[in-house]
């Protein structure tokens, strides 16, 4: 691997009352890679993935993003240096439009609206409005999304709404995209779409981890593959070797 | 065109719609305040302490709703980091502090009052001001700003990771909400020309609270048509005499039942 990574997590822990959710968990995220992270039901995957999104603070370890430490910064900080991501179950907010959903993910990136903007929005001639409407339309395009852009959410069906979500984190011209579980209740032609938009999403030169339990989607798509078992790491490495690590086939694989 | 009673009618009317908006706008940040006659306090003293001593009438407003957001401001950054009931019950507890605060200041004659305030409220300065606030709140809903208090109100958590700053957010919600009730207190000081601590106590927050609730929280006209049954119905109901605040209970249980989101449904901005 060449040069600093662009996500280093190291030594990071985590516990719940008495339960520990990760234990010394280092893992390093290559600029321009799709790395997945797998593991078992409770392994500790979305735990991370708050930890790196500034949701959970981690209790100790470290978490460096392009060389630079970050841990303790609030989310929407987090975002702003260029980490976006979805949620396993769909936190889409209900009384926005689809498009104003993804155009809530280009604030971070906006200037403020003028009183200018403000007096002639309702003639159309709202800068900031027009500017976030058409990076989020673009963002629909890219992940394929072909519903209505003015409907509610909850009119959508869950793949459509994860669309949607994706979007909404690529609204923030994210350098690392962090997708928790994107295909899940996908049919297996919806998920290899999902692939094909993840592939396009890192042609665009970002990264991608993803957490993932489709493991013919993982094995095909990924370059680097991290397994977490019960808070901890037990392998990494790229997809061919991961998959025949003993370790990983016990604890996860089974017969695969 | 008006006789007084419509007139005095249509200004209350106006105030009313006021502080229905200074209960929507930090409701629509998820921010539910039971205090806001404390901020009209504040607008109400301050703009006749000022117009009392010359300053024009615009001016005394203006001070008045910026002294209210002002401490609306400081009030909540401790306040919005707890959240519903909690919050409520704090707000709560701020609109009596400010009624005792006055009761306990003499020189704005304490629990007995302030009168001599000058007649300087007319239906066209309420009128104006209502409809200038309700085009703002109108046009904040399809701002970044506006879609940033809403995304705030539907999910903390997915706001923030999507880079919201949920702080500045909810202040701004809050602390434009206590402006708003600062300008109805400078207006209604200047039309009733007598005020005391009472007339902003727990029973005028909780039913600028009920316009919402009723009129519904999800676009501006909710709260118009709340503050609008009401203020208007009881004027239509005299005939019910004694049992006109009866009536008032059962129409507000039937809408909790029938339109719990409130007379006015919210819809996107592009249906309404």
């Amino acid at each position: 691997m060449m040069g600093t990574p662009l996500l280093d997590v190291a030594g990071v822990g985590m516990t719940f009352g008495g339960y520990v959710a990760l234990d010394d968990v280092s893992c390093t995220v290559a600029e321009n890679s799709i790395h997945a992270l797998i593991g078992p039901n409770g392994a500790g995957k979305t735990t991370l993935f708050n930890v790196i999104s500034g949701l959970l603070k981690p209790e100790s370890g470290s978490l460096r993003f392009q060389a630079r430490s970050y841990a303790g910064l609030r989310p929407d900080q987090i975002l702003v240096l260029g980490i976006a991501r979805n949620f396993q179950q769909v936190r889409l907010f209900p009384v926005l439009s689809v498009i104003e959903n993804v155009m809530v993910g280009c604030h971070s990136r906006l200037p403020r609206t003028s009183l200018r903007d403000f007096v002639l929005g309702p003639f159309g001639r709202d800068a900031v409005d027009r500017i976030a409407r058409e990076r989020a339309a673009a963002m629909l395009e890219l992940v394929e999304y072909r519903g209505d852009v003015e409907a509610r959410p909850a009119q959508m069906t869950l793949v459509d709404q994860r669309r949607i979500e994706i979007a909404r984190a690529l609204a923030s011209d994210p350098r690392l995209l962090l997708l928790d579980e994107p295909a899940a209740g996908m049919n297996p032609s919806e998920a290899n779409q999902l692939s094909s938009i993840i592939q396009k999403i890192r042609g665009l030169g970002r990264t991608i981890l993803l957490v993932e339990h489709n493991t013919r989607m993982v094995f095909s798509l990924a370059d680097e593959v991290t397994v977490l078992s019960a808070g901890r790491i037990i392998a990494s490495g790229p997809p061919a070797i991961v998959k025949n690590d003993p370790a990983v086939v016990i604890a996860y694989l089974g017969n695969v | 065109m008006f006789n007084s009673y419509t007139e005095s009618l249509a200004v209350f009317f106006g105030i009313n719609i006021l502080m229905a908006f200074s209960v929507y706008l930090p409701s629509s940040a998820g921010l539910i305040s039971l205090g806001q006659g404390g901020f009209m306090a504040i607008g109400a003293y301050t703009a006749a302490l000022l117009t009392a001593s010359g300053v024009p009438f615009a001016v005394a407003l203006a001070a008045g709703g910026c002294l209210a957001a002002l401490i609306g401001v400081l009030v909540a950054a401790p306040a919005v980091r707890i959240r519903g009931i909690y919050l409520i019950i704090a707000t709560l507890g701020f609109g009596e502090i400010i009624r005792i605060m006055f009761v306990n200041l003499d020189f704005v004659g304490g629990a007995s009052g302030m009168s001599g305030i000058q007649p300087l409220t007319t239906l066209p300065w309420v009128a104006g001001i209502c409809v200038v606030v309700a085009l703002i709140l109108w046009r904040l809903r399809t701002t970044t700003l506006g879609r940033a208090i809403l995304a705030v109100h539907e999910d903390e958590t997915a706001a923030e990771a999507m880079g919201i700053k949920l702080l500045q957010t909810k202040l701004i919600a809050f602390g434009g909400g206590a402006a708003i009730a600062g300008l109805a207190g400078g207006l209604f000081a200047h039309y009733a020309l007598f005020i005391d601590p009472g007339q902003f106590g727990f029973p005028r927050s909780a039913e600028a609270f009920l316009y919402v609730v009723l009129g519904g929280s999800g676009n501006p006209l909710g709260p118009v048509i709340g503050a609008a049954v009401v203020t208007l119905l009881p004027e239509f109901l005299r005939f019910l005499q004694d049992w006109r605040m009866s009536f008032f209970a059962v129409l507000l249980i039937g809408c909790a039942i029938w339109r719990p989101g409130g007379l006015i449904a919210a819809r996107p901005p592009s249906r309404l």
